[in-house]
């Protein structure tokens, strides 16, 4: 079974990220969306759990939410794929079932 | 001014990113207000807070008011203090430059424009907090 | 609510400013202004270019205090006093002007 994840809070403001990533198995996704974009940021304290989790399954972040923060997409940390809205409703057909954190 | 007025020291900590929530642009709005009243008022940006003065914010595609441009009228208000929070834009990789111009016209030196960003410490930070008479929290 | 001027159609909140920025144009400026019984001249529009240049740039309509400081920067110091802006609109600069300029109603406005 292949789950994709979307987490809308920034890792800085809880831990939703963070046991989100811990709870991810390996065919499945994480899309970040809304605050969680920050998440996907070159040089913050969490770019490095973000590179490992890389290893495991695919990260994507919306584009819409990266260009409103004003967050560069030059930024954005390398293996991570970032998606527009068509794209975030192919992935949520992609996948078996959606997981929205809050 | 009138001469009875009662000046209050008011500190605004800013404290989420913009759009996620409501809280910034609620907290623009009561400063701007606070600051219509002849009030002494502050501004921090400290943890996520320091996102909401990212230059090139874009909020077409979120179909949102992008609200980032009224900061730069906070010297037309005559808010005159702006603390960023150093630490909390180093945990992000970010950097002064990173964040927009803030200024201040000085109508007695021919409108000079003088910047109200005061990049400080967490401990400069608390010190400036402490002599407050009113901090609200957003 | 919505206002009729010349066939067209402008919406309305129920202190009759404009729902949508966008529509305005000077006809409805010159509409709303002679309603109130005092027509726009150039001094008023003055002012009121001045409000949606504002606008657009900082996305806020300015309290009452930050129009009249612009006013004297840009317009001159004679302009820019709550005296002559009073006597250009009596029901009080920032509300009356934003209202004719069809912007919402000034933040912080006194």
């Amino acid at each position: 079974m292949s789950m994709l994840h979307t987490v809308n809070k920034s890792p800085f403001e809880n831990s939703t990220v963070l046991s989100c990533i811990s709870l991810c198995s390996k065919n499945s996704s994480i899309l970040f969306i809304e605050d969680a974009v920050i998440s996907v940021m070159k040089s913050t304290k969490f770019t490095d759990v973000i590179n490992n989790s890389l290893k495991d399954f695919k990260i994507y972040a919306l584009k819409p939410d990266l260009e409103a923060r004003g967050l560069s997409l030059d930024n954005v940390i390398e293996g991570v794929k970032v998606v527009g809205y068509e794209e975030f409703v192919d992935l949520t057909t992609e996948h078996d079932s959606v997981q929205s954190w809050l | 001014m009138s001469e009875q007025a009662i000046i209050k020291k008011f500190m605004y900590v800013n404290r989420k990113s913009p759009y996620g929530t409501i809280y910034a642009l609620e907290s623009l709005e009561v400063v701007l207000i606070t600051a219509a009243f002849d009030q002494d008022v502050s501004l921090v940006f400290t943890d996520d807070g320091v996102y909401q003065l990212m230059k090139n914010q874009n909020t077409e595609g979120i179909g949102m008011k992008n609200f980032s441009a009224t900061y730069s009228a906070l010297g037309d208000y005559e808010v005159k203090k702006v603390y960023i929070d150093k630490e909390s834009l180093e945990e992000r990789g970010l950097s002064l430059s990173d964040l927009q111009e803030l200024v201040w016209e000085d109508e007695d030196e021919d409108y000079a424009e003088k910047s109200l960003i005061n990049l400080v410490s967490r401990s400069e930070l608390s010190e400036i907090m402490n002599n407050q008479d009113v901090v609200l929290s957003f | 609510m919505a206002l009729e001027v010349n066939g067209k159609s402008y919406e309305t909140d129920e202190e009759g400013y404009l729902a949508d920025l966008n529509s305005w144009d000077a006809d409805v400026a010159n509409a709303m202004a002679e309603a109130d019984g005092a027509p726009l001249e150039d001094n008023h529009w003055e002012v009121i270019n001045f409000l949606r240049e504002y606008y657009e740039e900082y996305q806020i309509a300015p309290a009452v205090r930050v129009l009249t400081k612009q006013i004297g920067k840009r317009l001159g110091k004679e302009k820019g006093n709550s005296k002559y802006l009073y006597e250009l609109f009596p029901y009080g600069p920032a509300k009356q002007a934003c209202k004719y300029a069809g912007l919402p109603k000034p933040t912080g406005c006194v």
